[in-house]
């Protein structure tokens, strides 16, 4: 005699602490045993590509702290790219290793709470209480140098906002010498523990096909072992001249991603120091008076900066006809931004394009065959922030 | 960098010959137009040829011309690993054109399209699960078209009396002020350009 079994929907979310933001799930059960996994995103649609056609690129350009508000200053730079590569100008090489600097704390900062949320996600606590000390000391860094911790708007077309102080060099220094320590520390209560393994390996595998089927980028694709970063295959800025390493997983599963995270986050910190050690002096934005706003000095001296800078905060600057694509590895993968520019001082069409859209678009197929308490693992290891998928 | 491009545009014009309607090499990226019917072979072209390799699909993009006859444009972006290139795909088309997924080549594009579709109404044919996606439940109208106000038309809010959200038409104190800062500014050198350009194509 057959048994019959009705299968469950189960409704994971919006409001889930493992949801990590406002996902929807609706899984199909067949018992314990997820056969369908649904989710309902948009929640957190805020239509920011609709916005920035009514803005001008100066306003558009703090949207994209909101995206993936974890990392914010890879968004910006993704879109200072674009519009530079519109505008056809240089960056200074200073405001280039700057860019780099604070790059790269945006991707520790994503890192370290991707790696501790998703410990926590699998019932280990302590790893993000040691984690968020960290992001909170690099949350300063970018307060020192942005004026604020997470909606830094630093990035500007033709460079960044203001130069950092020495004092605050100084201090990423030292921090970039005491961090390894941390990620040690991380380490040895996750890498070899035996309930965080057994609830990572092997779970959520993603084969190398299937990463490129499912456009997987980052991560997720490195995981799977394709050796593709954009930093280093597609260097934007000063990236080939730097020495790093990408490091890849090997069996695609939320451990080996685990690892991969845990191996970037060191390689982030040496390019840190690499770029510290050559920080040469110089102009932080580009010196065209016609693209970025004069200096506070001379404002009360000169009346054409004062003219620029009107113009500036209220026109604009315009940007020539044209379509662009540019894209920066941010910490969860290909950030694109595809710019049309109608020659105007707005954007005709900025299409965000986030990598968290593609992963959790994979997630019926990640999660099929797995058990309901591998949910949460794999979204963990998924890297899904909600900013960024919603948009 | 631009010589690969070069080759790769050369390359297309003569295997696909008839189904390209145009290509350009702009900004260092290379745009091919294709007609909207001719879409899925030359996806299908551009994934499996061994000189192509865009195996994989990295976005599309749909875009609102309201005052020209194909209305829509949708950009198709790929990404080769294997030869580290990139290639744009457009296609425009008309309000009322249905098109044809291509869900079946790259099973990524099942959101992508279904974005687009919430975004700008385009239906596509043979999608296995064409739905709304990034706006709320039972939502009207298509929010990225340029004739949709930025505002919107509803707006929701907790109701202590019917101990619910409720919907209602927006009401805003102010309306929305669109400033239009726009204005003959000169100086810079590339607008000398754009005008000169044109100055000599009026002459032609």
């Amino acid at each position: 005699m057959v048994k019959k079994t009705k299968s469950l929907n189960l409704n994971f979310g919006p409001q889930h602490p493992a949801a990590h933001g406002v996902l929807r799930l609706i899984l199909e059960l067949d018992g314990e045993v997820v056969e369908k996994a649904d989710p309902h995103i948009g929640l957190l649609h805020r239509g920011t590509e609709k916005l920035i056609e009514q803005k001008t690129y100066t306003q558009a350009l703090p949207y994209f702290d909101r995206l993936d508000y974890v990392a914010p200053m890879n968004q910006e730079h993704a879109f200072a790219l674009a519009a530079e590569k519109l505008l056809k100008i240089e960056v200074p090489i200073r405001a280039k290793y700057i860019r780099v600097i604070f790059c790269e704390i945006g991707r520790i900062l994503s890192h370290i709470l991707n790696v501790t949320t998703q410990a926590l996600d699998v019932g280990a606590l302590t790893p993000s209480l040691w984690g968020f000390e960290e992001r909170e000391t690099l949350m300063t860094f970018y307060e020192r140098a942005s004026g604020s911790r997470l909606h830094a708007n630093y990035f500007r077309t033709g460079g960044v906002h203001q130069d950092i102080p020495i004092k605050l060099v100084d201090d990423i220094e030292k921090f970039c010498k005491s961090f390894p320590k941390i990620i040690d520390d991380l380490e040895s209560l996750l890498t070899d523990n035996r309930i965080f393994k057994q609830r990572n390996v092997e779970i959520g595998v993603v084969s190398k096909q299937e990463a490129l089927d499912h456009s997987f980028s980052g991560v997720m694709l490195r995981g799977s072992g394709v050796p593709w970063d954009l930093r280093r295959s597609q260097p934007y800025e000063i990236y080939n001249e730097l020495d790093f390493r990408i490091p890849i997983g090997k069996n695609g599963d939320c451990y080996d991603r685990y690892l991969c995270r845990i191996e970037e986050m060191r390689e982030s910190v040496k390019i840190i120091l690499q770029c510290i050690e050559r920080l040469p002096k110089g102009p932080v934005k580009s010196v065209d008076g016609k693209i970025s706003p004069p200096n506070r000095d001379d404002l009360k001296q000169s009346m054409e900066a004062l003219i620029h800078h009107f113009k500036l905060f209220t026109e604009g600057y315009r940007v020539p006809k044209g379509d662009v694509y540019t894209a920066v590895e941010a910490p969860k993968g290909e950030f694109g931004v595809y710019l049309i520019s109608d020659g105007s001082n707005k954007p005709y069409r900025c299409k965000i394009r986030a990598p968290g859209f593609s992963h959790l678009q994979a997630m019926d197929y990640l999660i099929r065959g797995h058990m309901l308490a591998d949910v949460p693992a794999v979204l963990g290891s998924l890297d899904i922030v909600f900013g960024e998928v919603d948009r | 960098m631009i010589d690969i491009l070069k080759k790769l545009e050369i390359y297309l014009n003569s295997e696909l010959s008839v189904k390209i309607r145009n290509s350009i090499i702009e900004n260092n990226e290379l745009l091919i137009e294709v007609d909207q019917k001719d879409l899925i072979q030359v996806v299908q072209f551009l994934k499996s040829d061994e000189k192509c390799k865009f195996r994989q699909l990295i976005d599309i993009a749909g875009v609102d011309y309201p005052s020209d006859e194909n209305r829509f444009e949708l950009v198709y972006l790929f990404l080769s690993h294997e030869n580290n290139n990139r290639i744009k795909l457009s296609t425009k088309f008309k309000i009322d054109q249905i098109i044809n997924s291509i869900t079946k080549i790259f099973p990524s594009a099942n959101w992508m399209e279904r974005e687009v579709f919430d975004m700008y109404g385009i239906k596509f044919k043979n999608h296995p699960d064409l739905r709304r996606i990034l706006t709320d439940y039972g939502f009207k109208g298509h929010p990225l078209r340029k004739d949709f106000p930025l505002t919107g038309f509803n707006e929701v809010r907790y109701s202590e009396k019917e101990k619910k959200v409720i919907y209602e038409p927006v009401k805003l104190e102010q309306n929305y002020r669109n400033f239009d800062f726009e204005s003959p500014w000169e100086g810079t050198s590339y607008l000398k350009e754009i005008k000169k350009k044109e100055k000599d194509g009026k002459k032609n």
